[in-house]
């Protein structure tokens, strides 16, 4: 099964020639033929599914059944423009239905405040663990990756345990004397989110951070060292760069599956910290709406996507890729 | 190296101390003697844990995410193995896209897959929502995860053992089984037991595509409404927490067994 048996014409007993006489000759057609059923599952479950989706975008629903007409009312709906004007922390949306968009753009503004706050928390810490930590290393590395792997409900679940009315940061206020009733903003609020949503996520983007500076050539800093730059000048011209490729890694992986959390928004956000994905449930669950729900989840989708690819040509990714290599 | 106690050390550990000490919070209060999770600490009791045992649809969501858990994890690194061994073992054109595709499911949001999933399986197929419809959601989940653990330990072993016995005669067949599964055990059982933790803990799909049965997380869901039972959801949120560490830390110990700590792996 080397890349070399092909062409190496060894020996053969005659049947196995006439019967994979075309798998002998193309390697990459024995590769293809062992991958074909994972292929096949993502075809029956990820590509065909998400096909599904967009085509039930463009259908409508018709109280209990769907009108296979195709249109854009859903897409219309949700920037229809209005009369009314609603703001939001100040942003002005003059739609007719302006609830999706907010949502959208709350969802990806919390989305980034959390991604901000989880590359801040774990860029030193792998930084650490890539630089300081020399024995026990394996231990450590165990010690990130359990919660990476473990319930992120319970997570969510142990925030709300102490952000809650009765809480642990109110009870413990309180018994300190600090304050003598709770504070109501703790729970249900766009903050909650943002905190559960950071320690929630702190431990996805360790891994990749810590990958890419545990790949540096520790000759490159030597030689900056003897060069002249100081630790901090040193930090900012050759590690931090040459970071760089993990640390937006990381950063993208922390971003795209946030901006649609359901979890997190559902348990500590109240109704101040809804995320588009609460209203997405609702649409195919209790609204009964799934083409609208479809359309949004879609536009969702669409967004995050231009954003990342924005951001990628923003900071030259391609390039930082092509001199890792 | 002399040990340097500097700002980075005091960061790893408080970093450490932020990470676990909220989780832990859980099987802490679910041993206070109080309906409310409020400081100070008022005494010990195991009762929540004796209303654990007892409650009869708990034992139920337990059953159905075992069962769950075992089909998921055994599907997932059949599929995720097949995956490894093709990217590893032959030069494809195309292989990048291919991948990135299975990869998928790891960054699209997971309400994403499982309304997509929803649609098909009632508006297309009209298949009626059960456990099997759950399980097949975290089928997809976990092949991700079960190929990139996978990839990393192929990778690891030299492959001209393969070659080798490939010389020696053996057909491909006798290879995988003599050679190949051999050396990639420690992976396939890493593998096994972390898509088994990811079904295990996974709500959101469960969530979208299950029935009447219940699994463990959408039934600790159900449980939050109630507040004065706080204290048995959290007994039940510390035991799955416990039964997940045990079965990540045996995964992890087996996987970077042999691996070179010289070459990082990527997850």
């Amino acid at each position: 099964m080397s890349a070399t048996d092909g062409a190496q014409g060894a020996p053969r007993p005659a049947g196995s020639r006439s019967r994979g006489g075309l798998l002998q000759r193309y390697e990459w057609l024995r590769g293809y033929l062992l991958m074909s059923p994972t292929m096949l599952l993502m075809l029956l479950m990820l590509i065909v599914p998400i096909v599904a989706l967009i085509i039930i975008s463009f259908w409508t629903q018709d109280l209990y059944s769907i009108d296979t007409t195709f249109t854009l009312d859903n897409y219309w709906h949700l920037v229809q423009p209005g009369k009314k004007t609603t703001y939001w922390w100040g942003i002005p949306f003059r739609l007719l239905n302006p609830v999706y968009a907010i949502l959208l753009v709350k969802s990806v503004i919390l989305a980034l405040m959390a991604t901000a706050a989880v590359i801040l928390l774990a860029y030193p810490m792998a930084y650490f663990l890539a630089f300081r930590v020399t024995r026990h290393k394996v231990l450590w590395l165990i010690l990130i990756t359990i919660p990476f792997w473990t319930s992120y409900l319970l997570r969510v679940f142990a925030w709300k345990i102490i952000l809650g009315y009765n809480g642990v940061v109110n009870s413990g206020l309180i018994s300190l004397g600090i304050i003598d009733k709770p504070l109501e903003f703790l729970l249900y609020s766009p903050f909650a989110v943002v905190i559960t949503l950071a320690h929630a996520w702190a431990a996805f983007a360790i891994l990749p951070i810590y990958v890419s500076l545990e790949k540096i050539d520790r000759s490159l800093l030597e030689a900056a060292t003897d060069l002249g730059y100081r630790p901090l000048e040193r930090f900012w011209h050759v590690t931090l760069p040459l970071s760089a490729p993990g640390t937006i890694a990381a950063a993208l992986l922390v971003f795209i599956p946030t901006v649609g959390d359901y979890v997190t928004p559902a348990m500590v956000g109240g109704s101040g910290g809804t995320m588009v994905g609460n209203i997405i449930q609702v649409l195919f669950g209790r609204a009964n709406d799934a083409p609208l729900g479809s359309a949004l989840s879609l536009a969702m989708m669409l967004i995050v996507t231009l954003l990342v690819v924005a951001f990628l040509q923003l900071v030259g990714y391609r390039r930082m890729r092509h001199w890792d290599s | 190296m002399p040990r340097r106690i500097d700002a980075l050390t005091v960061y790893g550990v408080a970093f450490l101390i932020f990470l676990y000490a909220p989780v832990l919070l859980l099987p802490m209060f679910s041993f206070n003697d109080n309906t409310f999770a409020v400081f100070p600490l008022v005494g010990f009791t195991t009762s929540a844990y004796v209303e654990l045992a007892n409650n009869d649809s708990l034992l139920n969501a337990l059953r159905n995410s075992l069962i769950v858990g075992s089909f998921v994890s055994i599907f997932s690194t059949v599929f995720g193995l097949l995956a490894a061994m093709a990217a590893t073992r032959y030069r494809m054109p195309g292989r990048a896209p291919v991948m990135g595709v299975i990869m998928l499911p790891l960054v699209v949001p997971s309400i994403i897959l499982a309304v997509a999933l929803l649609i098909v399986l009632r508006k297309v197929f009209d298949i009626p929502l059960t456990l099997w419809t759950v399980g097949a959601g975290h089928i997809l989940l976990c092949v991700p995860f079960s190929m990139l653990v996978l990839i990393s330990r192929l990778e690891g072993f030299d492959k001209s053992l393969e070659e080798a016995a490939k010389d020696l005669g053996e057909n491909g067949w006798m290879t995988f089984w003599r050679v190949t599964f051999p050396l990639a055990l420690p992976g396939i059982v890493s593998s096994l037991l972390l898509a088994f933790t990811v079904s295990f803990d996974e709500y959101v799909i469960a969530f979208f595509l299950s029935g009447i049965d219940q699994t463990l997380p959408i039934f600790l869901w159900s449980q939050l409404r109630f507040p004065e039972r706080l204290p048995m959801t959290e007994a039940l949120g510390s035991c799955i927490l416990f039964a997940s560490t045990i079965i990540v830390v045996a995964s992890e110990l087996l996987r970077r067994r042999g691996v070179k700590s010289t070459r990082p792996t990527g997850l």
